[in-house]
């Protein structure tokens, strides 16, 4: 008679379990028996690189971080678009340099803008 | 947990019958499978890396596994110069360790300082703070002196005891296994070394 099909499924759910299962027990009577625990202070720190941990990990980030990298953001952008202005100055016709001038315009209005709105000030 | 008689040993070895005790068994694995901790100093460093390379192929001997967690490692190697900076990391990473742990002090810096002992912010040696098992001189010492101190290590491990008066530390429940952490001062760490670990040779000067 055939065993039931699922039958293997049942030993590798049982292997899977003793696998693991067995050295952990075996760890555990071998500290019963011969190694007693030493815990400590450090041993349990959670950090584990050598430093002492500062403060808490559960810190928040104030929005104001965001605003700035924008901020940044933009003119990190413009500073890539002014290296090809500069590069193409000599040979660019009046509509293209009328162009760029009117994107650099609209960025230091920008900042004007962040400037008055006090964007810049890093309130405590 | 009595000694094995050799001469029985090797006649029951003939006939196919191989014969160990708990002890034996227990230090076999633990001498053949020594993880060492990834953490390098100096030059020493260097050669410590050459050593778990191709060439020198440190795998030969159980010690490939270099982890970069203190909770997963059973030996560290002090691989250079300790300034006084990072003493009380090493020392903690030390701490950090779960037992049973080594220690090789690898090379004249680590020793004593070596060639930067007179420097202001030179340790005179890492064994000041935390017990050393084996050290190699050399400055720094080729992959091979790396090697014999590992094997020497490996005897050492061999050589533990499992129960009695003289078993091995990390079985004792009264040995610690963790040692106070140096503080900077206003001019040394605080305190300067560790009695209960450091002996030095005494002097003594003939008329």
């Amino acid at each position: 008679m055939a065993p039931n099909p699922y039958f293997f499924i049942v030993i590798f759910v049982g292997v899977a379990l003793v696998f693991p299962l067995l050295p952990l027990a075996l760890a555990w009577l071998w500290r019963k028996a011969f190694q007693p625990p030493k815990p400590g202070a450090e041993k349990n720190a959670i950090y584990e690189c050598g430093v002492e941990s500062i403060g808490d990990a559960q810190i928040q980030f104030r929005s104001q971080y965001y605003l700035y990298a924008i901020i940044f953001l933009i003119f990190d952008v413009e500073a890539i678009f002014l290296v090809p202005f500069a590069v193409a100055f000599t040979g660019l016709p009046v509509g293209a340099f009328i162009a760029i001038l009117v994107f650099l315009l609209l960025l230091i209005e920008g900042l004007v803008w962040a400037w008055s709105k006090g964007c810049l000030n890093w309130a405590k | 947990m009595s000694e094995i008689d050799e001469g029985l040993r090797s006649e029951l070895q003939r006939q196919g019958v191989w014969v160990t005790s708990m002890q034996e068994l227990y230090n076999w694995g633990r001498k053949n499978s020594i993880w060492p901790l990834q953490f390098g100093l100096a030059c020493c460093a260097i050669e410590m890396i050459a050593t778990a390379a191709s060439r020198y192929d440190i795998a030969r001997f159980g010690g490939e596994v270099f982890r970069p967690s203190p909770r997963q490692a059973d030996l560290m190697i002090v691989a250079g110069t300790v300034t006084k900076k990072m003493a009380p990391q090493i020392v903690r990473l030390y701490n950090q360790m779960p037992d049973p742990k080594y220690v090789i002090s690898m090379g004249a810096c680590a020793i004593s300082g070596g060639p930067f002992k007179t420097g202001y912010n030179v340790l005179k040696g890492i064994d000041r703070y935390i017990p050393v098992d084996v050290y190699i001189p050399g400055c720094p010492p080729r992959p091979e002196a790396l090697l014999h101190a590992f094997m020497e290590l490996q005897r050492k491990i061999d050589n533990q005891k499992l129960t009695g008066s003289n078993k091995a530390e990390h079985l004792d429940s009264e040995q610690l296994s963790e040692f106070p952490v140096p503080a900077f001062g206003a001019h040394d760490l605080e305190p300067p070394a560790n009695p209960d670990v450091f002996h030095p040779m005494k002097i003594e000067r003939q008329q």
